[in-house]
Order: structure tokens, then sequence, then C-alpha cells
């Protein structure tokens, strides 16, 4: 198995993985989702500079090939941004659920028959 | 480097600066920090208005942060379409500001005034940027903002709305940076001149790469300027948030259009072999739909918040029929019409809240209340912003309108253009003929412990302002368009605008 195929097929199930969390209901499943969305994102942007082993990112005497440096400083500035991103959808969510008391994206409390929707009445309540 | 050079990067510094100065001082001495915001819009209007007489002579200024050439450093361009985004991103937040302060909207939570510096960092940044990772930077930085204005004063409707924002923006973030990695893979740049020369060479084996990249780029655009199918989370969102809030996000969504017309023809033009202009096709349709879908909101909507909401989802249609004839003259008439709508958009949702404030129960809905204070005076303002948002004479949404219809004839599929154009007015204007007779002509009995709340009128000055301006913008529609024709035609000569930016190389 090659290198570039680990990491494709890496991000690929990622981002399936990510998709499906983040259309589920609840704010939970859809944060997970994306997170997962955003390493697949982060690994992807990283492996836009070519995958390259054992290969300097700086300039030194006597080497010719080089890796690219942009893509780890734009992933270095991607992880930042969705590392504080997925911490507001945390919190985001916990107060709206402590608020409104329900944990589903669109507010509504069990709509109709939704498979997970079955133990919202037994969720501790502070 | 002389001062006068360093004055394209002042729209990004001086928010920078006051942002967390009204942070500072905001807790020992409110009024300073309310001073520095508006000292803050005040320095940013001038700083934008010296850049707009100054990009007037066609020249495109560049600003290398750190004096690193492009295109290795990031690079800040001025050319007219930046010079008048910036025009009026200030202009609108001092109209926002002054009623979030005469309103007391500011002081329902903390940190109002630094959220609302970041959130003009963000939206001056994105429009000087030339580069597009810088772009995405800035994009975060306006959307970081906008979640903490939109969720300032909370309750449970706000944090509702707040969290499927927040989850739409994140994906639609993350959409982003894949095209921008693709981009990059591709071409080796991120420089937004320099990607336009290189798209040129790429192999054909990698045509396809390119073009998918395109098409998620547009998406993310597309998102952020809610045209159909991704508009959904706009209408709950804007209408939930405070008015003043709401006015000002008034131009969230022509950033998205903004970045459409500038990185479009930049980087797939015409040169861009496969991919050139390949959103393209798929923007007219989209448009026509997104007015239908607009005005019919409008039409539908049964409070006025939520009616300013789809009414800005419909004048963002009809820019965007504008836009998607990528011709000078469309282009001209789009720039012209996208500075009407961002006011007009800020006007109704200001009269909205006016509105709602002296109704007390019975708020912005469209059903028949007592009698309230300055019923006339409210239900001419009223009449101008639904004027101005629809597009009838004597405002300049008439003129847009007129403009975006005479330079849409020679595109492709002209007629559906003219028929979403002159339905979609048709139906706003029985929209909100219908709230507005239902909250100003019609009275209903009070009931019993109704108690009309006591408001002083200082709360108009923000609406008169937005009417005024467009009231502005209709008197002076003759230099305003000239300079948007002007505007457009820079946008589209690529080759200019890449020697300015990256100079002999």
């Amino acid at each position: 198995m090659t290198l570039e195929f680990l990491v494709a097929s890496a991000i690929g199930v990622l981002v399936a993985g990510g998709i499906y969390l983040s259309l589920r209901a609840r704010t939970f499943q859809v944060v997970l989702g994306l997170t997962l969305f955003s390493y697949a994102v982060n690994l992807f942007l990283f492996a836009s500079g070519r995958l390259t082993i054992d290969r300097p990112p700086i300039l030194q005497k006597g080497v010719t090939d080089y890796a690219d440096p942009l893509p780890q400083a734009l992933v270095l500035t991607a992880i930042v941004i969705t590392f504080g991103m997925t911490a507001l959808a945390v919190v985001l969510s916990l107060r709206s659920f402590l608020e409104t008391g329900s944990d589903q994206v669109d507010g509504n409390e069990c709509a109709g028959d939704q498979d997970d929707c079955s133990d919202v009445t037994a969720e501790p309540h502070g | 480097m002389s001062a006068a050079s360093h004055l394209a990067i002042a729209p990004i510094v001086i928010p920078a600066l006051a942002a967390p100065i009204a942070l500072l001082v905001m807790r020992r001495r409110r009024w300073l920090g309310v001073g520095i915001g508006f000292a803050s819009c005040l320095a940013m209007l001038a700083a934008a208005l010296i850049l707009l007489v100054a990009a007037g002579d066609g020249t495109i200024r560049t600003y290398e942060l750190g004096e690193w050439p492009a295109p290795f450093g990031i690079v800040l361009v001025v050319d007219r379409l930046s010079a008048i985004m910036l025009t009026l991103a200030a202009s609108l937040s001092l109209i926002a500001l002054t009623h979030a302060v005469i309103t007391r909207a500011d002081r329902k939570g903390w940190h109002f005034h630094s959220l609302f510096q970041f959130q003009m960092m963000g939206l001056n940044g994105a429009f000087l940027t030339g580069d597009l990772f810088n772009l995405f930077v800035f994009f975060e930085v306006l959307l970081i903002a906008s979640y903490g204005l939109m969720l300032h004063g909370q309750g449970p409707a706000r944090l509702k709305a707040g969290v499927q924002y927040v989850i739409v923006n994140i994906v639609g973030s993350s959409l982003f940076l894949i095209a921008l990695g693709l981009l990059y893979a591709l071409t080796g740049t991120l420089n937004m001149a320099d990607m336009g020369l290189r798209v040129a060479a790429i192999a054909p084996d990698d045509q396809s790469l390119l073009r998918v990249a395109a098409l998620l780029l547009s998406s993310v655009f597309a998102l952020k300027a809610a045209i159909v199918p991704l508009h959904l989370w706009l209408p709950r969102t804007y209408a939930v948030s405070s008015p003043a809030v709401a006015a000002l996000f008034a131009i969230m969504t022509k950033v998205g259009v903004y970045a459409m017309i500038r990185v479009i023809p930049q980087v797939f033009g015409d040169d861009a072999g496969a991919a050139a202009w390949v959103p393209a096709p798929y923007l007219l349709p989209a448009a026509i739909v997104t007015a239908i879908v607009g005005f019919a909101g409008v039409f539908v909507a049964r409070e006025l918040s939520e009616q300013a909401a789809y009414a800005v989802i419909g004048s963002t249609g009809t820019l965007m029929i504008a836009v998607a004839g990528w011709q000078q003259d469309t282009l001209g008439a789009a720039i012209y019409y996208l500075v009407h709508s961002t006011f007009a958009g800020a006007a109704l949702f200001l009269v909205a809240d006016i509105v709602a404030r002296r109704r007390a129960s019975y708020a912005d809905r469209a059903v028949p209340g007592p009698m309230f204070q300055q019923r006339q005076l409210l239900a001419l303002l009223f009449m101008g912003a639904a004027i101005a948002a629809t597009g009838l004479p004597p405002l300049s949404g008439f003129i847009g309108k007129l403009l975006i219809l005479r330079s849409v004839t020679d595109v492709a599929g002209w007629g559906w253009a003219w028929g979403a154009i002159l339905g979609t007015t048709l139906i706003g204007v029985i929209g909100f003929a219908r709230t507005g007779s239902a909250i100003f002509w019609k009275e209903a009995e009070a009931s019993a412990g109704y108690q009309p709340p006591p408001v002083s009128s200082a709360d108009l000055t923000a609406p008169i302002m937005a009417l005024a301006l467009l009231a502005g913008l209709s008197a002076g529609a003759g230099p305003v368009t000239d300079y948007g024709t002007a505007a457009a035609e820079q946008v589209l000569d690529r080759a200019a605008t890449a020697r300015a930016v990256l100079g002999g190389r």
C-alpha cells in the first residue's frame, strides 16, 4: 500500500464520517461530525503540498529537494481556527441545551419517529 | 514607504486597535467605550473616502505586508471596487452603531463594541486582500465576530438559530479550505493575481480538479451570499438577531457576492482553459430562483423582521442576476444595486425594530394592534424602506433595477431575468402593502392591561440616516454608476490587476 493511498483513504473515511454525523439531528453528534470533517480538511491541506518523506522544509546548503513549507503554515492556521470554532460550537450547543431544554439542532423536541429521540426525557438536567 | 501609502491598511488597523481598547475601557467608563466605537467608525469612513477618491483615477494601489514582494507575501489591493465596498461598510457601520447605542441594544450583554469592531475588521480585510488564503482568514474573523454579535442579548430563539448558523458556517469554511488546498496544489500560489496567470498553464490531466475547485469555491461564496439552494440559514438567523446587528449583517451576504465578483473573473476568467467561467452557467438560474424565493418570502412573512430577512435574499438574487452577466455594464449595474440593496435591507430591519418598540406585545407581527406613538411618521418610514427594497421610484432601487434590466438584454436568457425581476417586484410590492396596511391602517381594540410603552423619538435617527443615504444614492446616481462601471471595467481587466500586483515579475 502506498503512502498516497493511505492518506487519501484516511481523508475519504474522515469526510464520509464527518458528513454523516454532521447531518444527524442532535448537537453532540453534529459537533463530533464537524471535528472529523475538520481533521479531514487539515490532512487534505497538508497533502496539498505533495507527500514527501525525509525532506527539510527550510533552506539548507547542499539540499535541492524540499518539503513545501507553506501548507504546513496553512494547516497551522486552519487548526487554530477550527479548534476555536469547535470549542465555540460545543459551548453554544451546551448553552442552547440548558436554555431550551432540547439538544436537537432544529430545536424541536423529539419530532415524529426519530430513533435517537427515545432517551431525551431521561436526559439529566443539571 | 510614505505615510500616505500606509493608508491602504488603515481600514484593518483602525478597528483592530479600537476593539481591544474598547474592551479595556468598557468596564470602567461605558461612554468612553462607546466613544471609541464611534471614533473608529468615523475614522474608517474617512480612510475609506480618501481611498475612494484616490482609486477614482484608475490606478490599482497595492500594499505589501512586511514588504514581502507578491506573490510570496500577503498583498492588499485597493482598486475602485474595494474602495466602494470599504465606504459602504463604514457608512453602514455608523448607522448600525447609532441604532445599537440609541436603542441600548449594546447594553444587553458584554463586549458588543469590541465584537462590532472585529466584525468591521473582518469585513474591511475581506474587501482589501488580494490573497486567497488571507480572504479565508478574514472571512473567519468576520464570521467569529458575527457569531458573537448574533448571539448578543441571548434568549432561547437566538441560541437555537445561533447553533444552526455556526454549524452551517463551519461546514462552509471547511469547504473553503478544501477548495483552497486544491487550488494551491494545482497552481502553487495563493495570490489571486498570480493564480490567474498560472491556471492557464495547468496540465490537461489536472483540469478536472481545477473545475472542482472552481465550483467548490463558488459554492462557498454562494453559501455566504445566501443564494438558493444555500439560503436556508439566513431568514431565521437575521430575523432573531438584534435589529442593529441585523442591519449590519445586511452587508454580510454582499461579502459573498463581492468575493465572486473578485475571484471568478480574476482566477477562472477567459484564460483558465477548461475551468474558464465554470461557475457561470449555474449562477443565472440560481439567481433567478433566489429572487423568486426571496420575494415570495416577503409575500408570506408574518413579521416585519422576517420580511426584511427575505427581502435581503430577494435583493441578493436580483443582484446576482446582474452579476451572472459577467460583462462590464451588467457588473456596473450590479455594483450600483449592491450599494443600494445593502442600505435598503438595513433600513427595513431598523424600521421593523422601531415599530416593534412601540407596539409592546404586538411587536412587529403583521396583525392590527392598538394605536401607537408616531404611527403616521413610522408608516412613512416603512413606506420609504419598502419602496427602496422593492425598487419603486423615487428611491435608488428603481434606478438600480432599471440599470440591471437595460444591461442584461445581451445576456443569454435575458427574458427569464426580466420576468423574474419584474415579477418579483410586483410580489414584493403586494407583500409590503399587505403587512404595512395590517400594521399602520387597521386598528384593533386594546386588550385589557395593554400599556403602550413610552419611547423617545431618538430611535428614529438610524432609519432616517439609512433612508437619507438611499435618497442621496438616487440623487447622485450619475456619478455613482460611472464609478461602478469603471470599477467593473477594472475587475474584468485581469492583466492590469496582475501587472499592478506582481509588478514586473
